[in-house]
């Protein structure tokens, strides 16, 4: 995925909506600014299958040596997959966030709340002003 | 954020060479440079720099300088050989510790001898206020050094031979650990010592602060061959925590006397010093809770202020510091608990966010260079 066509959370996750068969399929992740910044990625949580998430709520954590993070859900919905191997090799975090460093996909019930996503632009210089 | 702090002599390098600056006791201290987790690797297999300017560095000079500091610290510096360095705690009269320092006795080549105390950056004018307020009748004065030096702590199996491409005429290799001496280093006036906070080999360098980027630069030079790298205060909080080194304001604070903390080793006795009564009836009693380390089954990180417990769930004490630990590949701490609980082997529990976590009561320190097979 092209960092350029995602919408992002305040929190740094990464939000790629998808039409499939008529639904709105949201895959998700953490950006490779949020990447850099947690430094040194030890442990993650992953969600479970079906659970509901809704959008700007903890789905989950992620640790580094230094600290331990919340996730939060860029859309409201429900959980349909997750990537089951990313626990076990967080370093694709760092090699691939917007590829192999995806985390779940949701099934997005309520539209509502992406007009709060960023564009790549916006969140560009939201990381330019955080970083 | 950081216009407001200190910047040691090396700031702008940190900066540009992407040093993650924060606030450290009111010095912009560069926490990493990308990876805590590499920069500590690198410190257990070759050589990195640590910056720690932000130290204290307070020396003392006349007639009284060794009963001024007997007076305040626990060791006895009468004991001290020339060029010898020790370990050493400060504490008040209740026995509550104000720092934990190292103190150093110079082989000047004048003729009075001279200390020189390193304390921490936090407790810096604490200790300074705290040694005037009971400087009584002792013929001493107490010069404070930490601006106009800089301190570069060079660690790893490889720090002596990086620092002798720079200056060979000085022996380090022959150097006993916890020795150092005042050197003409490079031409500068330095104090050096063989010692550090990483649980490695390595070498304290004290230089005037108008030289420490030169220095600091041939040193990134010289270390080229041994894939030398820049670490910062992650690294060492790291380092520091696999080699079970106490870290002030964690393990140890002024409701925290030396026999809790398990520095019974850093007092000698045979002197009178502000807070012995106290310890001495401590060290008497029944302990109430006592520093330990544990090490946990899984990967999730028991942070400051974590509870232990017991399988039941009832609380026995408290982490005070935690971390993933790189070298070991394990989820560590230390923390206090009561000492029925604190025998090693024994199964403990840490509520880590709501889940109790197992762990077990290992001997400290997790990590010692001298039996750790680096054959992995």
């Amino acid at each position: 995925m092209k960092p350029e066509e995602l919408l992002y959370a305040k929190t740094h996750e990464w939000a790629a909506i998808e039409d499939v068969d008529g639904q709105k399929i949201a895959t998700i992740g953490i950006s490779a600014f949020a990447v850099e910044q947690l430094t040194d990625l030890v442990y993650m949580d992953l969600p479970q299958v079906g659970q509901q998430v809704t959008a700007g709520d903890s789905f989950g954590e992620i640790e580094s040596v230094k600290a331990v993070s919340d996730l939060y859900s860029p859309v409201t919905g429900e959980i349909t997959e997750v990537n089951s191997s990313l626990p076990d090799k967080l370093e694709v975090f760092s090699d691939d966030p917007y590829g192999q460093g995806w985390i779940m996909k949701v099934r997005i019930s309520d539209e509502s709340s992406l007009s709060d996503l960023a564009d790549f632009a916006a969140y560009q210089k939201q990381c330019a002003e955080e970083g | 954020m950081t216009d407001t702090l200190a910047k040691t002599p090396l700031h702008d390098w940190h900066d540009r060479h992407q040093g993650k600056l924060v606030d450290f006791a009111g010095w912009a201290m560069p926490i990493h440079y990308g990876s805590i987790s590499n920069e500590h690797i690198a410190t257990r297999q070759n050589v990195t720099l640590f910056d720690v300017s932000h130290m204290g560095r307070i020396s003392f000079e006349g007639p009284d300088a060794a009963d001024l500091l007997n007076h305040i610290l626990t060791r006895n510096v009468l004991k001290l050989r020339p060029n010898q360095v020790r370990y050493s705690v400060i504490t008040n009269e209740s026995g509550g510790i104000l720092d934990d320092v190292l103190v150093y006795h110079w082989l000047d080549s004048a003729a009075s001898p001279r200390y020189s105390l390193v304390v921490n950056a936090s407790n810096r004018n604490k200790i300074v206020q705290w040694i005037d307020d009971h400087r009584g009748s002792f013929d001493a004065k107490l010069i404070d050094h930490t601006t106009q030096t800089a301190m570069i702590a060079v660690q790893g199996p490889k720090a002596i031979q990086t620092v002798n491409q720079l200056d060979a005429s000085i022996p380090f290799a022959e150097w006993k650990y916890y020795t150092g001496q005042p050197v003409s280093f490079c031409g500068l006036d330095c104090f050096i010592s063989r010692t550090g906070y990483t649980g490695e080999d390595g070498l304290e360098l004290t230089i005037p602060a108008e030289s420490a980027l030169g220095i600091w630069e041939q040193l990134i030079e010289a270390g080229q061959a041994f894939q030398i790298q820049a670490a910062g205060l992650g690294a060492r909080d790291t380092l520091r925590l696999e080699a079970a080194m106490p870290l002030y304001g964690h393990e140890l604070d002024e409701a925290t006397n030396p026999i809790q903390a398990d520095l019974g080793f850093a007092i000698n006795w045979d002197h009178e010093f502000i807070g012995k009564a106290a310890i001495e009836s401590a060290a008497n009693a029944a302990l109430d809770r006592q520093r330990i380390g544990l090490m946990l089954d899984g990967k999730r990180v028991p942070r400051e202020g974590y509870s232990i417990l017991d399988a039941a769930g009832q609380p026995l004490g408290t982490v005070t510091s935690g971390t993933f630990a790189p070298t070991l590949q394990k989820s560590i701490a230390m923390g206090y608990v009561i000492p029925s609980a604190a025998a090693v082997g024994t199964e403990l529990f840490v509520d880590i966010r709501g889940r109790h976590e197992a762990a077990r009561v290992v001997k400290l320190p997790f990590y010692n260079r001298n039996s750790f097979s680096k054959g992995s």
